[in-house]
């Protein structure tokens, strides 16, 4: 790894220079690794793990207080020590707006090369996404998007209201035949855009089926305690019905706690994120939980990949494009007992 | 003393006059699933972990304290005693853990207040803080599922004793203990005795600083012991167990008639707070009631039970 002031001179020193060339003396200065032959920057595939010029990247994001955000936190720094050419500059996690601000601040003035950011509350971070791409650091926003498309170079997301969409047309696929179908929504918090984008989704599944209504929704708050005693609730309100969505497998612990206490088994159930807790219980299927709709945490790898590719001037593998993507949308898949076992590798404790 | 006895007599009354009128809304609007064996069951469970809290916070506030570490020290209580390490020990191992950590946070809580002389919303806060930190730190953000099967078999329907689920027995034991020791031993005397005016205790000879400190300890007992049924209640430790605890046991504690400035408590008081919020949940959740109209409603309830209070009781 190069010392960050010999960089600044060879910056100096290369200026003008096609970007990978530089990249490829830089490498050959500095690593074993082979020498990169590779004339023109855009042929390059950002994942591609050959070094390249050396990349500084900000990490910020909100506090890991739970499975899947602890997940992304994981995603991000283990993908970043894959690449010998990138140095991960990550700051401590907070859900307070202004905290994070101040943090995200501290990254533009350390100067990185460029910057992921998972905001807490993606609006409320806008003018400090804005303030980093008038510094020149380009940004990647993380999943919650900001307010504006000036405030990012690149979004990486999850997509909420797919994942409700997916979850309803598996759940109405499953009843299809039943008449009178009910079918109830344990959904997360309700103070995040996220969760009504889920339910959203979920509804605009179910329209497809005539024979299903949803009979009750309560919010839970991603925590299992929440999911215990809320899905407790629901059990007692609705005597009968046929399937039940879960917007989070955190929660989704103890919701299954909740069921198994009250001793029902008589309904299917679908989780929402991918945790590994709920893939295994897919496996075993002896639950009443045959089925998560993925959120991925992975994105975060992916975002890192794309950053570094960004430092790096190239463009993304496989696409036709000298640049990399303004906005990248991950599919909710469907993981169920037939392709639990492809996914189990990516599941988060 | 006469005219004391008679208006908590009224404070009771009213209080179950709240719950009386709660149970028939939800007769009313929900017969079949709000009266019903297993509802009962659900309310009086889900009342127990924050009741056993919201007794020791009884306690603390009756002596003119407070203690808003609760909610942490119940977090933290119960990601230590699920650690994978705790596990292996079983069932005793985990209540073992839950109880002794509450009880240290509890003593730190007592030390900072009763020989440091710091004012107990200070040094709370402090433990509040920390305390979740160190929550956060053991489980690294992720949630501990529990494996022990004792303890899981304790939240099920086969454990409960005619009719009662375990968890329920323990919030009564608790609940009478408090009682007898607020009314009937000099402990109390003594906790009503310095929240009423801790100078003239001092003067009547109480050791003002170690009864602060019991108090904590008390209060930090309750949390070990509340950590230990939510364990059971969920299976798991995670470290946003016991979200805003203290606010829903000061909330219950006060509407029951216990002074914030001291002096005065009731733990039937406090019990019935308890049961009036978690019955509007209840009733909220099985008429499909969003919670943000929970949460209004709850609101509502506070303030409402308190001006009630105010009127029935003539006192400030």
């Amino acid at each position: 790894m190069p010392e960050p002031t010999s960089l600044t001179s060879r910056r100096g020193l290369l200026f003008g220079t096609a970007a990978v060339s530089a990249g490829a003396f830089l490498t050959g200065c500095t690593s074993n690794d082979p020498k990169d032959e590779k004339p023109a920057a855009n042929s390059q595939p950002a994942a591609d793990d050959k070094p390249g010029k050396p990349v500084t990247i900000g990490f910020a994001g909100p506090q890991a207080d739970h499975g899947w955000l602890n997940a992304i936190n994981d995603n991000a720094k283990s993908r970043a020590k894959k690449y010998a050419d990138v140095t991960l500059e990550i700051t401590e996690g907070s859900n307070d707006t202004a905290a994070q601000i101040g943090q995200i601040e501290t990254l533009i003035n350390k100067k990185v090369d460029v910057l992921v950011v998972l905001p807490a509350d993606g609006k409320a971070l806008t003018q400090v996404g804005l303030q980093a791409m008038r510094a020149g650091i380009p940004v990647v926003n993380l999943d919650r998007i900001f307010n504006s498309p000036q405030a990012y170079r690149c979004w990486i997301g999850g997509d909420n209201y797919g994942m409700g969409l997916n979850a309803g047309h598996y759940i109405g696929e499953k009843l299809k035949d039943k008449k009178n179908a009910r079918v109830i929504e344990l959904a997360g918090l309700d103070n995040l855009e996220l969760t009504q984008q889920r339910t959203e989704g979920f509804d605009a599944a179910l329209k497809n089926y005539p024979n299903i209504k949803k009979v009750a929704r309560q919010a839970a708050e991603f925590t299992v305690e929440s999911g215990q005693a809320k899905m407790a609730q629901l059990l007692q309100a609705q005597s009968k019905f046929d399937a039940l969505w879960n917007h989070d497998d955190d929660q989704g612990v103890g919701a299954l706690r909740a069921i198994k206490q009250a001793g029902r088994d008589d309904f299917l159930m679908v989780g929402g994120a991918g945790a590994l807790s709920a893939f295994q219980a897919i496996e075993a299927d002896n639950s009443v939980l045959k089925a998560t709709v993925l959120y991925p945490p992975t994105m975060a790898a992916s975002a890192i990949d794309l950053a570094r590719a960004l430092g790096q001037g190239k463009g993304v593998g496989g696409l036709a494009e000298f640049e990399i993507p303004a906005s990248l949308t991950l599919y909710s898949a469907v993981v169920d007992k037939d392709n639990v076992q492809q996914y189990m590798a990516t599941g988060f404790k | 003393m006469r005219a004391l006895v008679a208006r908590a007599d009224v404070r009771t009354v009213s209080l179950l006059g709240v719950l009386a009128a709660l149970i028939i809304i939800g007769g009313s609007t929900k017969p079949d699933e709000f009266l019903d064996t297993r509802n009962l069951q659900l309310v009086l469970t889900q009342a127990s972990v924050i009741g056993v809290v919201t007794v020791g916070m009884t306690f603390v506030i009756t002596s003119g304290g407070i203690d808003l570490s609760v909610g942490a020290i119940v977090a933290l209580s119960s990601v230590w005693a699920t650690t994978v390490a705790t596990q292996e020990y079983g069932f005793a191992g985990i209540l073992f853990t839950a109880v002794i950590v509450g009880v240290g946070c509890g003593l730190v809580n007592g030390v900072l207040i009763a020989y440091g002389g710091m004012v107990p919303f200070i040094a709370t806060l402090a433990m509040l803080a920390s305390a979740r930190g160190l929550a956060l730190q053991i489980t690294d953000g992720k949630t501990q599922i529990v494996t022990v099967d004792g303890i899981l078999k304790l939240g099920e329907r086969d454990s409960y004793v005619l009719g009662i689920p375990p968890l329920v027995l323990v919030f009564a034991v608790v609940t009478v203990i408090g009682w007898l020791v607020l009314n009937r031993t000099t402990f109390g005397r003594r906790t009503v005795a310095v929240g009423g005016n801790a100078e003239a205790a001092r003067l009547a000879g109480i050791d003002v600083r170690r009864q602060r400190l019991y108090l904590y300890l008390l209060s930090g007992l309750c949390c070990g012991i509340a950590a230990f049924l939510l364990i059971i209640l969920s299976g798991s430790g995670q470290n946003t167990n016991g979200n805003l605890y203290e606010l829903d046991a000061i909330a219950a504690a006060i509407i029951g008639g216990t002074l914030l400035s001291g002096g005065r408590g009731t733990i039937t008081g406090a019990v019935l707070g308890v049961l009036i919020f978690t019955t509007i949940t209840n009733i909220f959740a099985l008429n499909n009631l969003q919670s943000d109209v929970q949460q209004i409603a709850k609101g509502a309830i506070i303030v409402a039970a308190v001006l009630v209070q105010r009127r029935t009781a003539n006192t400030p």
